[in-house]
């Protein structure tokens, strides 16, 4: 297991934050951690089980408006679908992929039900990936008051099915875990995203995975990253995928900033791309790359899997999503204040501060690193034994708050 | 033990050039390594921002995490501030500014 390829440097000063690794990986039992989840016939396994109300073009958002406003229990997501010159394939395989997320237990697919509706090949989609959906056209029904109800008897028949639905024992190996930084500050790197680090190595030596995307902020980390590459050709795919996004970045302007680096960052301390990265980089720990997919992709493989986003936040919860994260671990150092929908979030904060002035908003405070005498290893095991009771059910603050966010990315651009 | 009074540096790699604060410093005050080295701030350094270990030259590059994090667009000098003033990036920038160090 490479575990320990930063940090680990005995007699270092560095050690000072980190502590002994090894310690968290020998608190591993050699049975994975167990968790009550929802199998799937896909093969995956549900942390939640919701009913998800989602619209196959924005034509239909406010009816999922008017059914959210009904029916609050349900998942009710709109968007903005595509945009000119973006990957129409993109768009319907995102969407239904999140739809076929093992977190839902059916999906109602929502559209016009004409000939440029894409409705059917998502309904079509889901059940392919092992997911249920119920289609519902609004030329079908009569009228949009008709829609509405015809929505609403469907979810409330669904939502009945699912409390019944029971959770069975799961072994932690059938964790996914997304990552996600967004609104890094000068304690991002130190704190919060290398505590994702060992949390995901822990997850990862249970059998489980855990997704690092986010490329634009990969640049000038790939030293990091390619020496950890499972084969030549994943390495080669990583590094072209990454240098792809500076060239597109590029074009835009005479550098990153106001881009990858945002007024925010700078204010928190962060001055270069290269810095953000190098910080961004640790949420992936130190665990060898087993697959590199694009956006909102699966991988069939167990490990760390590379993820090709752009970083915008709320889009890449739903790639998270898409590409089968049962959980999600998002760190934060200015207060981002998003949650996937269907998928629990768990928010570290980088910074005690920020953790005291936005408790509503922050599960875990991974600034005691510099204030207590916990070190990086430590709350990485904290945060683990929270990712397996998130998992099992326990409410995360974004849940409790019913933060809900759903976004394509802009441009929908595959790089 | 280092008295709560002065400022902690954290260095992330035994390599780096620049070490995080963990609290605000005005120009005098002192700030010191896990390791006992004290650095005395020479100009005013937020929290969580970087604070130079050596000197810089013109050019030359500012190692954090182990790695270049960019190169130094002023001269750097030990315990100054180091942030977009004096700090510029090498990789998100256009080829052509790339090479060189004075084009900022």
């Amino acid at each position: 297991l490479a575990c320990c390829a930063d940090g680990s440097a005995d007699g270092d000063p560095i050690n000072q934050l980190f502590g002994d690794r090894d310690l968290a990986m020998s608190a591993l039992d050699s049975v994975a951690p167990t968790f009550l989840g929802y199998p799937r016939a896909s093969g995956r396994v549900g942390t939640r089980n919701h009913v998800l109300v989602i619209p196959s073009t924005p034509l239909v958002n406010r009816v999922c408006q008017i059914v959210q406003a009904r029916r609050p229990e349900a998942i009710s997501v709109t968007h903005q679908g595509g945009s000119p010159g973006g990957d129409p394939d993109l768009l319907v395989g995102t969407l239904t992929r999140f739809a076929a997320s093992p977190n839902v237990s059916t999906a109602i697919v929502v559209g016009i039900g004409d000939s440029e509706d894409q409705l059917d090949r998502i309904v079509d989609g889901v059940h392919d990936l092992g997911g249920n959906a119920r289609r519902i056209a609004l030329l079908e029904e009569r009228g949009l008051e008709q829609t509405v109800l015809s929505i609403v008897e469907q979810f409330d028949l669904d939502q009945a099915a699912a409390r019944l639905q029971a959770r069975v024992p799961c072994s932690a190996s059938d964790l996914v875990l997304g990552t996600e930084c967004g609104g890094s500050d000068g304690y991002s790197g130190l704190t919060a995203n290398p505590v994702i680090g060992v949390c995901s190595d822990m997850l990862i030596a249970s059998g489980g995975s855990t997704i690092l995307a986010e490329f634009t902020e990969l640049i000038g980390a790939e030293h990091v990253l390619l020496p950890r590459a499972a084969s030549r050709e994943l390495g080669d795919r990583l590094s072209a995928a990454i240098h792809a996004w500076e060239e597109f970045a590029l074009a835009f302007g005479e550098d990153l900033s106001g881009q990858n680096i945002m007024p925010g960052n700078v204010a928190g301390g962060i001055t270069t791309i290269e810095e953000k990265s190098l910080g961004c980089v640790r949420k992936g720990g130190g665990s060898t790359i087993v697959d590199v997919v694009g956006f909102g992709e699966r991988s069939s493989e167990r490990g760390l899997i590379l993820m090709d986003t752009d970083g915008d936040d709320v889009a890449q919860l739903v790639a998270l999503a898409s590409g089968g994260a049962n959980v999600i671990a998002f760190s934060t150092g200015r207060g981002t204040p998003v949650g996937c929908p269907i998928v629990p979030t768990v928010k570290l904060s980088s910074n005690s501060p920020l953790a005291a002035r936005m408790p509503h908003l922050i599960d875990f405070d991974a600034g005691t690193a510099l204030s207590s005498n916990e070190t990086i290893t430590s709350l990485g095991e904290r945060l683990f034994e929270m990712v397996v009771e998130t998992a099992n059910g326990r409410p995360t603050k974004a849940e409790l708050h019913a933060q809900r966010d759903f976004a394509l990315p802009p441009t929908m651009a595959s790089a | 033990v280092i008295p709560s009074s002065v400022c902690r540096l954290i260095l992330l790699d035994a390599a780096d050039s620049v070490a995080v604060t963990t609290r605000l410093l005005r120009a005098g005050d002192v700030a010191v390594t896990a390791d006992g080295h004290e650095f005395v701030a020479t100009t005013r350094v937020p929290s969580g921002h970087k604070l130079a270990l050596r000197d810089h030259v013109v050019g030359e590059a500012v190692i954090k995490y182990g790695a270049p994090i960019g190169v130094a667009s002023a001269v750097i000098g030990r315990g100054e501030h180091v942030h977009s003033h004096n700090l510029v990036t090498v990789r998100g920038r256009k080829a052509a500014l790339r090479s060189g160090t004075g084009g900022v």
